[in-house]
């Protein structure tokens, strides 16, 4: 009994030496799962919800095209109309072809045949604008497309 | 003189609190996004060559206005109801060769069989996108629903679930082998004839 009473009164603290190799792994993790946004958008782009929806694996298939009205910043030099933005700039319709073309050329061959067209439309502009694109695309071959969304319900929406 | 003998240590109790701080802003800013989306294929520009003759039975036509409001074969119905409306259609079995479509009515006026049928989406130049969106999901539902209960009769499993594990990476290539045969069955029994046609400008109407 008295063995165990001395045992519990010094209690050896817990070593934290290596809590910053810990905290270290973590942040090296998390250092490299970060991806840095590449464009900033000038668009609004609040996506629709969907619920079949499926995943765009592999990043390197993907061209991007954002459709939205300006950002609010933005608007009272260009208006409301909904615009692309390819890349980082805004761009006519007629220029989405030449940017998904040049895209391509820039993969490597044996990829091209896989490559998404991924539209980020935000929810509230017109299928104007989107049919146009996606008359271009049809144009220059570029036939698989995405409509990129959130997962959730549909019926907020409306 | 004796100080020099070792040189002074450095204090590295404050590190972790630096990791901390790192951490916690990375933690912070990082978004593991992946996109997801509603697959579709645009037709080719060129017009095909041999000229097919559907009939207007096997086309289930859906207008979308620019208000929103949905005419599905010519009836004005509520968004809730297209799913039904496009499953009823598509396993009508008209001309009663397809042996796996349970519920269908054999309406001589609706669809032969599910491999003929047609959706046809047709949309103003002034629909929302969010509307053109849903009625697009409820479509793509309407064709997933009966994968997925053919899918479940003939492998226990949903086809959704299968077409899942078929397009991750990580999935090897033995097994993508084996999912893709089961897919081709299902795509073969139900294909998906969802065509997109040119928009009609809110002038003509």
């Amino acid at each position: 009994m008295s063995r165990y009473r001395k045992k519990s009164t010094s209690v050896p603290e817990v070593s934290t030496a290596s809590l910053p190799d810990i905290v270290f792994m973590l942040l090296f993790f998390f250092m490299t799962v970060t991806v840095m946004k590449d464009t900033v958008l000038k668009v609004d782009n609040v996506l629709p919800h969907a619920t079949e929806v499926k995943k765009l694996e592999k990043k390197d298939r993907v061209i991007s095209i954002h459709i939205g009205k300006p950002s609010s910043e933005l608007r009272e030099v260009l208006g409301s109309e909904p615009r692309i933005q390819l890349e980082d700039k805004f761009a006519n319709v007629s220029e989405v072809g030449p940017f998904v073309l040049a895209k391509l050329a820039k993969m490597p061959e044996h990829i091209r045949p896989y490559v998404t067209i991924s539209l980020k439309v935000d929810k509230k502009a017109n299928m104007g604008i989107i049919d146009d694109v996606k008359e271009e695309l049809r144009k220059v071959g570029a036939l698989k497309i995405n409509y990129t969304t959130y997962e959730g319900e549909v019926f907020r929406d409306r | 003189m004796a100080r020099r003998a070792g040189a002074p240590e450095v204090n590295a109790g404050s590190m972790a609190d630096i990791a901390f701080l790192l951490l916690i802003f990375f933690l912070v800013t990082t978004t593991i996004e992946t996109d997801a989306g509603l697959d579709r294929m645009l037709p080719p520009i060129e017009p095909p060559e041999d000229d097919v003759v559907i009939k207007q039975k096997n086309i289930f036509q859906v207008n979308i206005n620019k208000n929103g409001q949905l005419l599905a074969d010519g009836e004005l119905i509520e968004l809730k109801d297209l799913r039904g409306k496009a499953m009823a259609f598509l396993e009508n079995n008209g001309d009663g060769s397809c042996t796996y479509c349970g519920a269908g009515k054999k309406d001589a006026s609706s669809s032969d069989n599910p491999t003929k049928a047609i959706i046809s989406l047709k949309n103003d130049r002034e629909t929302k996108y969010g509307t053109y969106i849903t009625v697009q999901n409820e479509l793509v539902g309407a064709y997933n629903d009966l994968r997925n209960r053919e899918s479940e009769r003939l492998y226990k499993r949903s086809y959704t679930d299968m077409e899942a594990e078929y397009s991750k990476q990580e999935t090897e290539a033995s097994v993508k082998e084996k999912l893709k045969e089961k897919l081709t069955r299902i795509k073969e029994m139900i294909p998906q004839k969802l065509s997109e046609a040119e928009t009609t400008s809110s002038s003509s109407n």
